[in-house]
């Protein structure tokens, strides 16, 4: 008996107009300018190109940009890209935001050229500094206003917002900390945890260091860290879990070494959670922003960074405060009224003299942690 | 004779004559025993992280309290919608073009290369072995070419998630084949005049429907549930867009409750299909 | 029926390798050539190069200690729950494959076993720290929860067993009552049945679908660095070291390196299955 299929034609040509389809639909984000007279991909400032009314146009010409690796979450990054987007109709597309830096220059390498690649970066000192041959010069309208010692003289690249290295607890729970050195009281059972692997992770680098600090250890340095954690391990107090605001609300990590302002984010449902910057080791660290080398949306690359240095009420400076971490251009911006008093009074209180790595004791640290790490805490 | 027919479910006909007493009544009452113990501790395993998890989607900020704000946030990101349709057109094209390449070539090498089996069931294993994150690696150049010269959407991701599915889609194709006397079969057709189409299409293949199915499950749910490759190729399908809800919220709920929907949805999806197919008992198969 | 080696259908007098056959499996070998091999060549080539030429320098990591270590773990984690997962799975495709085949059970466990085959990662490590976890399981705490490979072995063997379930199904359905009731016919009981008949017809499917277990659980990565991503204790944890870095310290060659490692040791594992194989395969010749 002759036995059609109806169901499977069927579903045989729905897949392949679906094929066609995607492969006609040779969509968005191809990068575009071709109708103004400034080529976005190589001005070095707003006003070389003719001035911000020029570029905001030129951007949204372009009515797209590509970001990478920038959680909602972390400092407030969801509401500046919302923000960003809303004011100038440009759609934000945000990529992997699980990777760490080094996704992110991969992944400009993988995909240079296409209109996938990234076009705007946001990514650890360390990375930044080797990898400057995909960055593209530029320098924001208030470029004085950034010291000089943290962005790099040619506009490659520039730091954009830091934080101190903090300890976050429910103090409900455990009464009040002030140094790591309390952690190894046996109340801490299954408690304390790292944000990450530190051979991996910027944050957990900087946790093991900012311990390190706190015991007679120095930038330089970091096997005194190694061994406390090690301590901590013995007594059984160390949980080999990555901390995220998750675990926090499972319990499972209810001590957390941190970034402050990315602590405060793992206690938001906490009315108990506390953030404290020990006051015997003031370590901090600044991210990194740059633009890339042949950017699909060169223009809104730029203009994103314009929106990010704006000192308005409602600019980026003054939005990665609200996520609780430290603009680059505080400083100037205390001294000339723009920073938002009421958010800047909400950061934990820095009581110590702040010191931060250096890129040869990042990677000596680095060094030191591959070797060492895994035995110390086995 | 027996080798014609569609294979019978094991209990299938026994359960329409069973008696009470004696030895088959034992062993019904012994298989109905097996049955219930088995299905319901294996039941219970798998719903306990389940059950954990939604009980922590339900948790508010005061212990002991509970909301459903966790749930309600799944609904407010704008894209979610868009990753969902994506993920759906991918699950489709991925099961139809993995059934396409994979069920007639092991049909094909079955009957006439059979020595060429061991290399497909190595190949079909290799997906398996390397790690997604340095499996893009060798992805990335691919996939850049295909953003340049074909398209930037997502649905391109079809091509590797057919070869992620292989490992899954062969092990199962390979069992169904492996109980129904192939080469009789395709014999006795080709004496009857039947050409390889034929005999693929409409005497091996309605043979082997459980086997097709389950590929088919595993597959789609692959699919939906991918996460890793998506997001290191900057893709949104709909295992990124949840994990952007989950990390977008200050609310750590709703990790879980984003998860549950995605099993809840795929479940029900699953479900569905397997309504596809309706087994068939007895003779009067798929042959013709 | 197990998978026996008949002769070649078509001309045997010339060599089978010039067989006009084969041109069934372009289509196929054209897909996998582009989307696997491609791939995986390109990642072997970055283990056995530096960029410039031929460099086995990177291959020098799987001589390390700790690497090694890895490899054993992995070898370790994965055959037992491949193993626990492949008869676990192989009773419960009994338990269910005996049901009425349209039934509500039937249809559940297939599209349950579906979604949980494939659910892993973040999410099933966080349900299992929920539910048994030493600080905050709601079920009980287990003090053993991180200690390897306990822990992380029974969260595997959760998706182990559904993926069996599929895998072995179409197996076990194709099982004919005729086969029982020649059994009884002879005088033999249920064991015998299992031992000498239902057993060794399933035993090729079964030794295929532990190996896929085997494998499964092999690349699995970010299920295990949920659980715990302090110690890197299998290989995939060690790639994830070389080629994931907040310092610049990252080299992607020496993750490729690894990977060509497991290649090596999935090579190694499936030989020796292919063996056996044909060993168990020879009495129904």
């Amino acid at each position: 008996m002759r036995r059609t299929s109806p169901p499977a034609a069927v579903v045989l040509a729905a897949a392949f107009a679906l094929l066609l389809a995607a492969c006609s639909s040779k969509s968005s984000g191809s990068s575009s300018s071709s109708g103004s007279s400034t080529d976005w991909q190589t001005a070095t400032s707003a006003a070389a190109g003719g001035g911000m009314s020029a570029l905001i146009a030129a951007a949204k010409q372009e009515g797209e940009l590509n970001v990478i690796a920038l959680p909602p979450t972390w400092a407030n990054y969801g509401t500046i890209i919302k923000d960003f987007s809303e004011k100038y109709g440009i759609k934000v597309n945000s990529a992997n935001p699980n990777g760490s830096s080094q996704d992110e220059v991969d992944a400009v390498r993988q995909q240079s050229g296409t209109g996938a690649q990234p076009d705007v970066l946001d990514v650890g000192q360390s990375v930044a500094l080797e990898n400057t041959d995909l960055f593209s010069p530029y320098e924001v309208a208030t470029w004085s206003d950034i010291p000089d010692s943290q962005k790099d003289p040619s506009g490659l690249w520039y730091e954009d917002y830091g934080g101190f290295m903090a300890i976050g607890y429910d103090s409900a729970k455990f009464g009040t900390i002030t140094s790591s050195s309390q952690l190894l009281d046996p109340k801490f059972k299954n408690a304390v945890a790292l944000d990450g692997n530190p051979t991996e992770a910027n944050a957990a680098l900087n946790g093991v260091m900012m311990v390190n600090l706190e015991n007679g250890g120095s930038l330089a340095n970091i096997s005194k860290g190694v061994d406390f954690f090690h301590q901590l391990n013995q007594a059984g107090n160390f949980v080999p879990v990555q901390a995220t605001s998750a675990t926090v609300k499972a319990g499972t990590t209810p001590v957390v070494i941190d970034w402050d302002y990315l602590n405060a984010t793992h206690g938001s449902d906490d009315p108990n959670w506390k953030v404290v910057v020990p006051s015997d080791a003031t370590l901090g660290g600044y991210y990194t922003q740059a633009i890339t080398k042949g950017a699909p949306h060169p223009a809104a690359a730029r203009l994103w960074e314009e929106f990010l240095y704006s000192q308005d009420a409602q600019g980026g400076q003054n939005l990665w405060l609200a996520g609780g971490a430290r603009p680059v251009e505080m400083d100037a911006m205390t001294a000339n009224g723009s920073i938002d008093q009421s958010l800047a009074a909400k950061l934990p209180p820095v009581t110590g003299s702040p010191e931060f790595m250096s890129d040869t004791q990042s990677t000596d640290a680095s060094t030191y942690l591959a070797a060492n790490w895994t035995k110390a805490i086995s | 004779m027996a080798a014609l027919t569609a294979p019978a479910d094991v209990a299938a006909p026994a359960v329409a004559e069973a008696p009470r007493g004696g030895l088959y009544g034992r062993r019904r009452r012994r298989l109905r025993t097996f049955r219930f113990v088995v299905l319901s501790s294996f039941a219970a395993f798998f719903l306990i992280p389940l059950s954990a998890m939604v009980a922590f989607s339900f948790r508010g900020t005061e212990p002991g309290s509970h909301t459903i704000s966790a749930w309600r946030q799944i609904g407010s990101y704008p894209g979610l919608l868009g990753a969902i349709e994506i993920t759906l057109e991918l699950a489709l094209m991925t099961a139809v073009v993995m059934l396409v390449l994979l069920v007639p070539t092991m049909i094909w090498v079955r009957l006439r290369l059979p020595r060429l089996e061991r290399v497909i069931e190595f190949l079909c294993l290799l997906p398996l072995t390397i790690p997604a994150i340095v499996l893009v690696v060798g992805l990335a150049p691919i996939y850049r070419q295909i953003r340049i010269h074909a398209t930037l959407s997502a649905l391109m991701l079809f091509g590797v998630y057919v070869v992620l599915a292989l490992p899954y889609a062969y092990r199962s194709l390979a069992a169904g084949l492996d109980v129904i006397d192939a080469r009789t079969l395709a014999e006795a057709a080709r004496s009857l005049g039947a050409g390889w189409f034929t005999v693929i299409a409409r005497v091996i293949v309605p043979n082997m429907w459980q086997a097709l199915l389950n590929a088919t499950l595993l597959t789609v749910a692959l699919v939906l549930g991918e996460f890793t490759i998506a997001s290191l190729l900057l893709y949104t399908n709909l295992q990124v867009a949840l994990y952007e809800i989950s990390r977008g919220s200050l609310n750590a709920g709703v990790l879980f409750s984003a998860s549950a929907a995605s099993l809840l949805f795929a479940f029900v999806l699953l479900f569905v299909l397997s309504y596809v197919v309706r087994a068939r008992g007895g003779a009067g198969g798929g042959s013709a | 029926m197990a998978h026996v080696e008949p002769r070649p259908s078509g001309s045997s007098r010339r060599a089978w390798w010039t067989s006009a056959s084969w041109t069934g499996t372009v289509p196929f070998f054209a897909y996998v050539g582009l989307f696997l091999l491609l791939p995986t060549g390109i990642v072997v080539w970055g283990a056995i190069s530096n960029g410039h030429g031929l460099d086995l320098s990177n291959l020098k990591i799987l001589a390390d200690p700790t690497v090694r270590m890895a490899f054993w773990h992995s070898i370790e984690l994965c055959s037992i729950t491949a193993v626990v997962g492949a008869v676990c799975g192989a009773i419960l495709s009994y338990a269910v494959a005996t049901g009425n085949p349209n039934g509500f059970i039937r249809r559940t466990y297939l599209a349950g076993s579906g979604v949980l085959a494939q659910f892993g990662g973040v999410t099933l490590a966080f349900a299992f720290t929920a539910a048994i976890g030493p600080t905050s399981g709601f079920l009980f705490h287990a003090s053993w929860f991180y200690s390897f490979p306990f822990g992380i072995a029974l969260i595997y063997i959760y998706f182990q067993v559904p993926l069996m379930l599929l895998v072995f199904l179409p197996a076990v359905l194709g099982m004919r009552d005729e086969w029982r009731e020649a059994t009884e016919n002879l005088g033999g009981s249920t064991w015998d049945f299992w031992h000498l008949v239902g057993g060794r017809l399933l035993l090729p499917a079964f030794l295929g679908a532990t190996l896929l277990l085997f494998a499964n659980a092999l690349s699995a990565y970010a299920t295990i660095q949920a659980w715990e991503n302090q110690i890197p204790y299998v290989v995939p944890q060690e790639i994830s070291k070389s080629i994931t870095s907040e310092v610049g310290l990252a080299s992607t060659n020496e993750a490729q390196a690894l990977a060509f490692g497991m290649i090596l040791l999935v090579a190694v594992v499936m030989t020796a299955y292919v063996l056996l194989q044909r060993r168990t395969s020879r009495w129904l010749h």
